[in-house]
């Protein structure tokens, strides 16, 4: 038990160190410039300079891939961020007010999460231009709910904490009360959650970008290559295979990464 | 205040009809609620030791939290010397406050786990702004000094220490404040009785030097006999007998705690007498016996014990009991 927990942990970030060492890569170097095409060599099997061979145009599909991958991490990076932010308001407050507080806050969160997530995302895009910046923040506005019910279990388990009283009891503030006492034992389900919402948020944005409503040209993206690929996909397997394995693997490498955490954690507790 | 003035001086602690009932649920407000306590009165001196004992569930806790602010009562009030306590201004509130500390039963859960001793202790003087840094990192050294550990323990968690030395530190960062009124709940019931024998040591030690007053709480009446001057005994959120300690164990009155002290082994008592044992549980402090609330297992219970609750009379000086067969 102990060792599959470590296993899968260990899985997890050397794939996602892997990918997150690519994406820093992609900025210093990358081996053809992605919009240099090529009608004689267009669709060449993977081999030959292009490891990953090319597209339609003749592009290096290697290069296309590696610096979409800035935009998938930035796509992740920024929702969890605002997800995190949305998610600790909401939650901490719905958590540490409770009663009335904790009633109306958890109901919008339940609304929020009765809408199937694709369908709000595209609402949200379609509403706004799309562009990388909606859907960053779209994407965002879907991960609150998630943030906000782990954030709120933490805050009702340890507002009624013996230390936490203790601490009240000598006059402690609410500041104090929070962050100091409350926040340090949120933490550690708040990194799982979050780990698992990056990958959550690749995934909707591969579909969005997919469907033509997320991330636009000039921005690359794996979920447009994969539409791009998809007219040739008899002729030229690897042109979907490449962006697909990257979604794959990332969204792999964070789940595993949180599950890993979180098994760690529960052992611990 | 009908208290007996045995000195002139004002008592420290002075508490009147303190209740703390916990409604419970129904949609319409039921008026059913939990009497965790249910009016108790009693008074504090200067530098004494008071017992509070009773078995588990009888609100002997809950009196000692809501004595130290850790709850607020549901009715009644608390004076500190003379301050109304439940009728403050919030500075003066937050003033008072580093006067009555409260010493939890376990020290381990009611302690942060992912602070260190010296971040534990130092917290009551940050959280009231007391000192700088430096000053304060003096006062939590001095402070393991004279709770009979050492400088070494300040970078430790609390998860590395025994329970011993844990219940040191919780009567430590009870100290830091310089309280002067401290209410013990169970401090050494969690320990070996080995263990137990230096923390009480301890406490009386630390009464002596900072000149404190203590409300004990403990369901242990050897231990309560040891520390105290006088013994409050509480059954379903009442008391029903307060009395010098050497009185009470010498000569108990209500039928309760004659039981009680029946119940401590004849070789410790040095004298032997009759067993008393109670029979049945003690009744749920959400539906109270009529009457008196002893009389469903009390072994002297006449007719006027089911209809009519008796009050804590004054016996003689000193002694109050409540019972109708002290009459």
């Amino acid at each position: 038990m102990k060792r599959k927990a470590k296993t899968t942990l260990w899985i997890g970030i050397v794939l996602v160190a892997i990918l997150l060492s690519m994406m820093i890569i992609s900025f210093i170097y990358i081996p053809h410039d992605v919009n240099e095409m090529n009608i004689q060599g267009r669709l060449q099997s993977p081999g030959g300079g292009h490891w990953f061979g090319t597209d339609n145009f003749g592009r290096d599909i290697f290069s296309r891939v590696m610096e979409a991958s800035r935009t998938a991490f930035a796509v992740g990076f920024v929702s969890v961020a605002i997800g995190l932010t949305g998610g600790f308001i909401i939650g901490a407050s719905a958590g540490y007010i409770g009663r009335w507080a904790d009633e109306v806050l958890m109901r919008m969160v339940d609304a929020l999460l009765a809408f199937p997530g694709i369908l709000l995302a595209l609402i949200l895009v379609t509403v706004f231009e799309p562009s990388l910046f909606q859907t960053m923040i779209a994407i965002g506005i879907l991960s609150i709910p998630n943030f906000a019910r782990v954030i709120r279990s933490g805050f009702l388990q340890f507002k009624q904490a013996e230390f936490v009283r203790a601490a009240r009891g000598l006059g402690a503030g609410h500041g104090t009360l929070i962050f100091r006492h409350i926040v340090p034992h949120v933490i550690s389900p708040v990194i799982v959650a979050a780990s698992l919402s990056f990958s959550t948020a690749i995934l909707i944005e591969a579909a969005l970008s997919y469907l033509g409503l997320g991330v636009q040209p000039p921005d690359p993206s794996w979920g447009r290559m994969l539409n791009e690929s998809q007219s040739y996909i008899s002729k030229a397997p690897w042109f979907a295979l490449a962006p697909g394995i990257f979604i794959t693997l990332t969204v792999l490498g964070f789940n595993l990464l949180g599950d890993g955490i979180r098994d760690l954690r529960d052992r611990r507790a | 205040m009908v208290f007996q003035l045995q000195r002139q001086v004002r008592p420290l602690v002075e508490i009147d009809q303190l209740q703390m009932h916990y409604p419970l649920g129904g949609v319409w407000g039921s008026k059913q609620s939990l009497k965790a306590v249910d009016g108790i009165s009693l008074h504090i001196r200067q530098g004494e030791t008071l017992g509070l004992v009773g078995e588990s569930g009888c609100g002997k806790s809950t009196a000692g939290q809501l004595a130290a602010r850790l709850l607020e009562p549901t009715g009644g009030r608390i004076f500190y010397k003379g301050e109304d306590l439940l009728r403050l201004r919030s500075d003066r509130d937050k003033q008072l406050r580093k006067q009555i500390q409260y010493v939890f039963q376990d020290p381990y859960t009611s302690m942060n786990p992912k602070h260190t001793i010296a971040g534990l202790l130092e917290e009551p003087l940050r959280i009231h702004r007391i000192g700088t840094r430096s000053e304060r990192k003096a006062h939590v050294r001095d402070m393991l000094e004279q709770i009979g550990l050492n400088e070494s323990y300040a970078p430790r968690y609390i998860h590395e220490l025994s329970g011993g030395q844990r219940q040191r530190i919780g009567i430590a960062r009870a100290l830091m404040l310089q309280p002067e009124f401290l209410v013990l709940d169970e401090p050494v019931s969690a320990l070996d009785v080995s263990v137990q024998s230096q923390i009480l040591n301890l406490l009386k030690d630390l009464q002596q030097r900072f000149s404190l007053t203590y409300l004990f709480i403990s369901h242990d009446l050897n231990v309560v006999h040891y520390m105290s001057d006088r013994v409050a005994v509480m059954y379903l959120g009442k008391i029903v007998e307060l009395a010098d300690v050497l009185d009470l164990y010498e000569s108990p009155l209500h039928p309760y705690t004659k039981a009680l002290i029946s119940a401590i082994p004849a070789e410790q008592r040095g004298q032997s007498r009759g067993r008393i044992k109670l029979q049945g549980e003690i009744p749920s402090a959400s539906n109270t016996p009529s009457g008196c609330s002893f009389h469903t297992r009390c072994p002297f219970v006449m007719e006027r014990c089911r209809q009519e609750e008796p009050t804590l009379k004054l016996i003689r000086p000193g002694r109050r009991v409540s019972c109708h067969l002290q009459e």
